[in-house]
């Protein structure tokens, strides 16, 4: 029942880029067609998932017990800068085909405030329908897996959107992002209706 | 003297972080709930800015090609630690409404856009410049739209009731008029500023 809760919060009512914006840059970026939509998404759902485990482990076994945990914004964001260049590497080296699609999109990920963003959440934030208030190893897993699936989907609505709106003729102030933006505020309305499902 | 004076003035229109280069739209979105706090995120910004183009102005000869950026985010993220505890120190309330925010400036992308676009070519007084003037254009536009969202949503401005009653517009202090009054103020400033 808890993971239900995790996933149903994470993607739906406290969607990450319309409720929580954090990852926003390339949600406005990459957004112009559904293939580099879904292809981000992709990349990014991969990556935060990964960098939640190895962050919430080395919070958990090194910051922890030394009292350090300070210094988690430093930790924390050398080890996706490291991580994501891994990533880059093994891929290219195991699934060419993948690495091709994801492309440039894989690099820009360490700047991503997405990626930190769940990261600190997972290790700072008190959930109040979990028990005790902080995650566990699985439940912060579920939790990031469930965030990055709630980016993807809110990115590749988006992403529809757009492409609609590219062929449509608005007023010259209103072209290109302001128009995209203010169509962002409607998607936003729309998940507001989720808000209240779960605390 | 006059070059640096218009390396700051540029940071406020032609090169304005928000309007312009639309960098930093995470805490532009999420901090700007009322006038102070936008303004709040705004100064945070400029300080780590301004010292991290400085410091990454000295090292940027020595630091070798490839590990650059590795090189400059840890110096990025080394100030935003220095800041978290300045305002844990000073302002304890309102590091917690920035919240999570505060740790993210390390990946604002206007802090190490600045550092690759700007400070590794440029002097220690110009990139101070250069990092106040487009502090300081990010500060006027989260001030601005936190401005706009409090008289709208709160009916206040800077926490001074001035409509009367507290019977504002609840959307606008929420996600989606984050997304609406940044959307239409975009629209201002190119109707205003873009010919």
């Amino acid at each position: 029942m808890e993971y239900f809760l995790i996933i149903i919060s994470a993607i739906f009512v406290n969607n990450i880029v319309l409720s929580q914006f954090l990852g926003i840059c390339p949600f406005l970026g990459v957004s112009n067609k559904l293939s580099t939509a879904s292809g981000m998404s992709m990349a990014v759902c991969f990556v935060i998932t990964l960098a939640t485990l190895v962050t919430y482990l080395i919070n958990q076994y090194l910051l922890v017990p030394f009292k350090i945990e300070f210094l988690q914004t430093i930790a924390f964001i050398l080890v996706i800068a490291a991580l994501v260049q891994m990533v880059e590497i093994v891929l290219k080296k195991v699934s060419p085909s993948l690495y091709q699609a994801l492309g440039i999109f894989l690099p820009l990920i360490t700047t991503n405030c997405a990626v930190l963003g769940v990261a600190l959440n997972v290790v700072t934030k008190e959930f109040s329908f979990v028990e005790g208030g902080m995650l566990n190893l699985g439940q912060a897993l579920v939790y990031a897996f469930a965030t990055s699936l709630g980016y993807g989907l809110a990115m590749v609505i988006f992403a529809g959107i757009r492409e609609h709106l590219s062929l449509s003729d608005v007023p010259k102030s209103f072209k290109g992002v302001p128009i995209a933006v203010i169509s962002v505020a409607i998607l936003a309305m729309a998940f507001m209706g989720f808000s209240g499902m779960v605390k | 003297m006059a070059s640096k004076l218009k390396l700051i003035t540029d940071g406020l229109v032609k090169n304005n972080p928000t309007f312009v280069l639309l960098l930093g739209m995470c805490p532009t979105l999420a901090t700007t709930t009322s006038a102070i706090n936008g303004l709040s995120m705004g100064l945070a910004t400029l300080f780590v800015l301004v010292l991290s183009n400085m410091a990454i102005s000295l090292i940027a000869p020595v630091v070798p090609d490839k590990v650059h950026i590795p090189v400059y985010i840890v110096v990025i993220a080394t100030f935003v630690t220095l800041l978290q505890f300045i305002m844990q120190a000073y302002t304890p309330a309102m590091y917690e409404t920035l919240g999570l925010f505060i740790p993210l400036i390390v990946v604002n992308c206007i802090v190490l856009g600045r550092a690759e676009a700007f400070a590794n070519k440029h002097g220690v007084l110009e990139s101070a410049c250069d990092g106040l003037g487009v502090g300081l254009g990010f500060t006027c536009s989260l001030t601005v739209l936190g401005l706009v969202r409090e008289l709208l949503g709160a009916g206040s401005l800077f926490g001074h009731n001035i409509i009367g009653g507290n019977d504002g517009m609840l959307l606008f202090v929420l996600a989606p008029g984050a997304f609406l009054c940044l959307g239409y103020l975009m629209v201002l400033f190119n109707k205003l500023f873009k010919k």
